[in-house]
């Protein structure tokens, strides 16, 4: 069963890509869509069987590498970790699969983006169900191929194929500090099994290893390089840039990569390896300072974008921000937990915005939205529920999970955990002014959007709809319905050896728990006296203050920064390369120089042939005399 | 003094020599050429008998003869061309027998 | 002695001078006239190294056919007097270095030549006494090199008509005599007989 729960994507993806020009494109619908329905319908059995029946599952495929010390296996492990991100990723595949039917329905090449959109699930699989590192890094490397095929899907436009160029450049700077910690672990413990790994890393704790200059602690060394990857993989502080661009995409990958799976491999990563973590504080600290400026830092941007699907992109990545700052103080099932509601949520906000965008044929500034309400209340309606759980409104999945994880950042007294608290209590205040914002603007009031638009509105079609329902179902239930096993009572029997459960914290005060609360209500008023009571007021402070409007819209100039310090430099080195490295030396030297020699040579041949005779018997009058000068000089060598 | 056998081969050499200075420094006339190439071989007859007489072997002369017989041969031959040369270009400047120029 | 050294002198600068002058002449007939002179010393050459059959031979032979041959081309064609070209000048100097060169090493070869002295005679020479050189030669050439002889017969036969089937030019307008044609003439291919009627006259 496991092994179907892994290839069936697979299949699909191959039957799609390969045969999808012979078959068509509904047949290729059909049959990656029921094949992702029976891989989600077994994941949720395998859910079951493995999370609340307690069967861990371990599958040796085949036999990978077997090298000197390396040995590696294809292989399947489904401890509970695994089995809740099985059920994530299938549930949302197979749902954003059923709404790509509606969405992409005028798309020309829709084989190629079920083929991808199962391969991307295909690897993702293989991510969650590894037992080392390297099948682990297969995967990594796998959903970072098809984030690039699938952002840069609409290839002849030129925006989108820069976007999938940046989000692939970007993940492989965060792809290089995680090769680096596969390194060292493999140095450091001799094994990339995660098995052998936790059992001897209590042993490494005190030691040190050169890198570099230096003598560092080789499990901070080694935890800071995994992490780096997860930075990129999950577009934290600092290797975020990519993400907002890769709104470029169609709207589903957006919800299936960016909000749900893709991005939340690095946090599943993280939890993964959460002994080893446990064993490298600083290494954590940093991981909980990266989430929580994250979550502060994206949130900013967020409040100023005019492009929808913008706006949820930073919206995932403070979110993120908060699933690591979870991790950061140690309570990896918090973390999880909110992976788990986040992902319904969000994807359902994606979707809701795909149909708006659909609906207004593919415009995407909120600037010219309005008055929506009217006109597709049921994706309102989603909507609504969706922006409930995002900014954790009471009893929604979001507040159990968002406030629970801004309660334990609190009992975490560090410094970093005290600014960790701050930032995401900020940052939820933030969450809820743009996602009021975002609701305010597109559904209520007039429609902006001009006369042609205004006739173009349309609810969607049931295959629209129905993932819209799931989603929803999902971002109002599953908080209460999951919490005693995630974070509750039962958390301890439920994860057993998967990661690390902290101990549960009592005695928390009354205001600690309000505080997340009061900062929505916060947010949620001030949105309603900007965009509802006044609207003329965010108007008047985009003209008093320009410069903090475009400071927040470009993201604190991260990109520009970038762009500057490497993304430059190194477009000149590579020009530079090329044209004199490789064009005027190598090409210069090699083909062309000899080609161009040749040609030379050969005109000045050519002059020898002069055609009068009596240059010709010249030539032979001094051939004759120097063989006889040589004969008579050197001739006793040839008496017989 | 003696003239000896070394007398008759220098002055062979020398004859030899003129004539192979009369092929490539002469640019007026393709009828020197052939002259010169005459030259030589009698060169080479003078060496022959020169090597018999000395020698006292007939052997030199006989080929002497037969030099001679292919020296007319060739000479005749030689002349033919150069008349139907000039029947098609109307001229015998060597300097002007360029058709081979590549 | 003396005198034959002085002959051979005597022969020998004029052999050289009239070559020379062959090669630098403008005039070709002049050429040709030189070499004659040349060919006269070459054979008062073989005459001196009593080779005077070889040396009647190349008079009546080379001389009398070959060179007049020459002088009938250098007369029929029409050869100016040629200025000597800037090329020749140009090309002096390294053409004479190599042909001096190419001369001092014959020289040194040839004045440093020691016969073995077991040396095998194919053919010795009979003594003069006894029999003439042309006898000595028709002895030994009709019997032991006949094949030679035969073959530059053959060479000469090849020769002639090479230069014949070179040369021979069909001129087109001018008319010939085919006798075979002239008299294979029949009656019905040479007269017509016509019928005319008075006063209409042949049409």
């Amino acid at each position: 069963m496991y092994q179907a729960i892994l290839f069936l994507p697979l299949i699909g993806a191959l039957f799609a890509g390969l045969f999808g020009r012979l078959v068509g494109a509904r047949a290729c619908e059909v049959v990656t869509i029921s094949l992702m329905v029976i891989a989600a319908f077994l994941s949720w059995i395998a859910f079951y069987q493995v999370a609340i029946e307690g069967h861990d599952v371990r599958i040796e495929l085949i036999s990978w590498i077997q090298s000197g010390a390396l040995k590696t296996f294809w292989s399947i492990r489904v401890d509970t970790l695994t089995a809740v991100m099985l059920v994530v990723v299938n549930t949302v595949s197979s749902v954003v699969h059923l709404y790509s039917v509606g969405y992409m329905d005028e798309d020309p090449h829709k084989e190629r983006f079920f083929a991808y959109l199962s391969l991307f699930t295909f690897a993702m699989l293989s991510l969650v169900t590894s037992d080392d590192l390297l099948q682990l890094f297969f995967g990594w490397e796998g959903v970072g191929l098809a984030s690039y095929l699938l952002i840069g899907f609409w290839y002849r436009k030129p925006a989108p194929n820069a976007a999938a160029i940046k989000a692939f450049i970007v993940n492989r700077v965060g792809d290089f500090g995680f090769a680096l910690g596969i390194f060292a672990i493999f140095v450091v413990f001799g094994a990339v099994q995660y098995d052998t790994i936790f059992a001897a890393a209590p042993d490494q704790v005190g030691q040190t290893m050169t890198f570099l200059a230096w003598q560092v602690p080789v499990l901070e060394l080694i935890c800071f390089l995994l992490f780096m990857g997860a930075m990129g993989k999950s577009a934290q502080f600092l290797l975020h840039t990519w993400l907002p661009d890769a709104m470029e995409g169609p709207t589903p990958v957006s919800a299936l990569i960016h909000a749900a799976t893709m991005v939340t491999a690095g946090v599943f990563m993280v939890a993964r390896l959460s002994p080893l973590f446990e064993l490298a504080p600083y290494a954590l600290a940093f991981v909980a300072f990266i989430g929580a400026t994250s979550a502060f830092f994206a949130a900013t941007a967020a409040v100023v974008q005019t492009d929808i699907k913008r706006v949820i992109a930073y919206s995932t990545c403070s979110q993120l921000g908060y699933m690591f700052a979870a991790e950061g103080v140690g309570a990896f099932n918090a973390g999880m937990f909110h992976l788990f509601t986040h992902a319904c949520f969000k994807a359902l906000l994606f979707l809701c915005a795909g149909c708006i965008t659909h609906a207004l044929a593919d415009n995407r500034d909120m600037r010219r939205m309005g008055g929506l309400r009217q006109k597709m209340p049921f994706v309102w309606v989603m909507m609504l529920i969706g922006s409930l759980a995002l900014t954790a409104f009471p009893l929604t999945s979001g507040f159990v999970s968002k406030d629970f994880i801004i309660e334990t950042t609190w009992f975490d007294h560090t410094p970093i955990g005290q600014y960790t608290y701050w930032m995401t209590l900020i940052a939820a205040f933030l969450t809820a002014l743009y996602t009021w914002r975002l609701m305010f603007m597109t559904f209520e009031g007039n429609f902006k959007g001009g006369k042609a638009l205004a006739e173009h509105i349309h609810e969607p079609p049931w295959t629209m709809n129905v993932p819209l329902l799931v989603l929803g179902a999902g971002a109002l239930f599953a908080g209460l319905g999951f919490r005693h096993l995630f974070i509750g009572a039962d958390a301890v029997g439920f994860w057993r050896d998967s990661i690390i459960v902290p101990h549960a914290h009592h005695d928390v005060p009354f205001w600690l728990t309000l505080s997340p609360t009061l900062a929505m209500t916060a947010g949620f008023l001030i949105a309603w006296y900007c965009y509802m009571w006044q609207p003329l007021l965010p108007f008047g402070l985009l003209k008093r203050f320009p410069a903090i409007n475009q400071f927040f819209l470009h993201a604190w100039y991260f990109d520009a920064l970038y762009d500057r310090i490497f993304v430059r430099p190194a477009k000149w080195l590579g020009n530079f390369l090329w044209r004199y490295g490789d064009g005027a030396v190598i090409d210069g030297i090699g083909p062309n120089g000899i080609a161009a020699r040749v040609v030379d040579i050969t005109n000045r041949v050519v002059r020898l042939q002069t055609g009068y005779i009596y240059h010709y018997a010249f030539i032979m009058l001094i051939g004759v005399a120097a063989l006889i000068t040589y004969f008579i000089v050197a001739g006793g060598a040839l008496t017989p | 003094m003696t003239i000896g056998l070394s007398h008759y081969l220098t002055v062979a050499a020398v004859l030899f020599t003129i004539g192979i200075f009369g092929i490539f420094l002469n640019r007026k006339n393709v009828i020197v050429i052939l002259m010169s190439i005459e030259l030589m071989l009698l060169a080479v007859n003078l060496n022959l008998v020169a090597f018999s007489a000395f020698h006292g072997d007939l052997v030199g002369q006989v080929f002497a003869l037969i030099v001679l017989t292919v020296a007319a041969a060739e000479a005749a031959i030689g002349l033919a061309i150069v008349v139907v040369y000039f029947r098609n270009r109307g001229t015998i400047d060597v300097a002007e027998i360029d058709l081979l120029k590549g | 002695m003396m005198l034959s050294a002085l002959f051979f002198y005597l022969f020998a600068i004029m052999c050289i001078g009239a070559a020379f002058m062959v090669v630098a002449t403008k005039n070709p007939v002049h050429a040709v006239l030189f070499l004659i002179l040349a060919f006269f010393n070459a054979a008062g050459l073989f005459v001196l190294l009593g080779a005077e059959f070889l040396a009647m031979i190349l008079v009546v032979v080379y001389v009398g056919a070959v060179m007049v041959l020459f002088l009938f081309v250098v007369m029929m064609l029409d050869v100016d007097f040629a200025e000597l070209r800037a090329g020749f000048i140009k090309y002096l100097p390294v053409g004479a270095i190599v042909g001096l060169l190419l001369l001092v090493e014959l020289v040194f070869v040839g004045t440093t030549w020691i016969t073995a002295p077991d040396l095998v005679r194919d053919v010795p020479t009979p003594p003069v006494a006894e029999v003439s050189n042309t006898q000595a030669l028709g002895a030994v050439l009709y019997t032991r090199y006949v094949y030679l002889f035969e073959a530059a017969g053959l060479i000469l036969l090849v020769a002639m008509i090479g230069a014949i089937v070179l040369t021979l030019h069909h001129k087109r307008d001018v008319r010939r005599q085919s006798v075979a044609a002239q008299v294979g003439r029949t009656r019905e291919t040479s007269i017509e007989i016509v019928e005319v009627e008075t006063g209409r006259g042949l049409k």
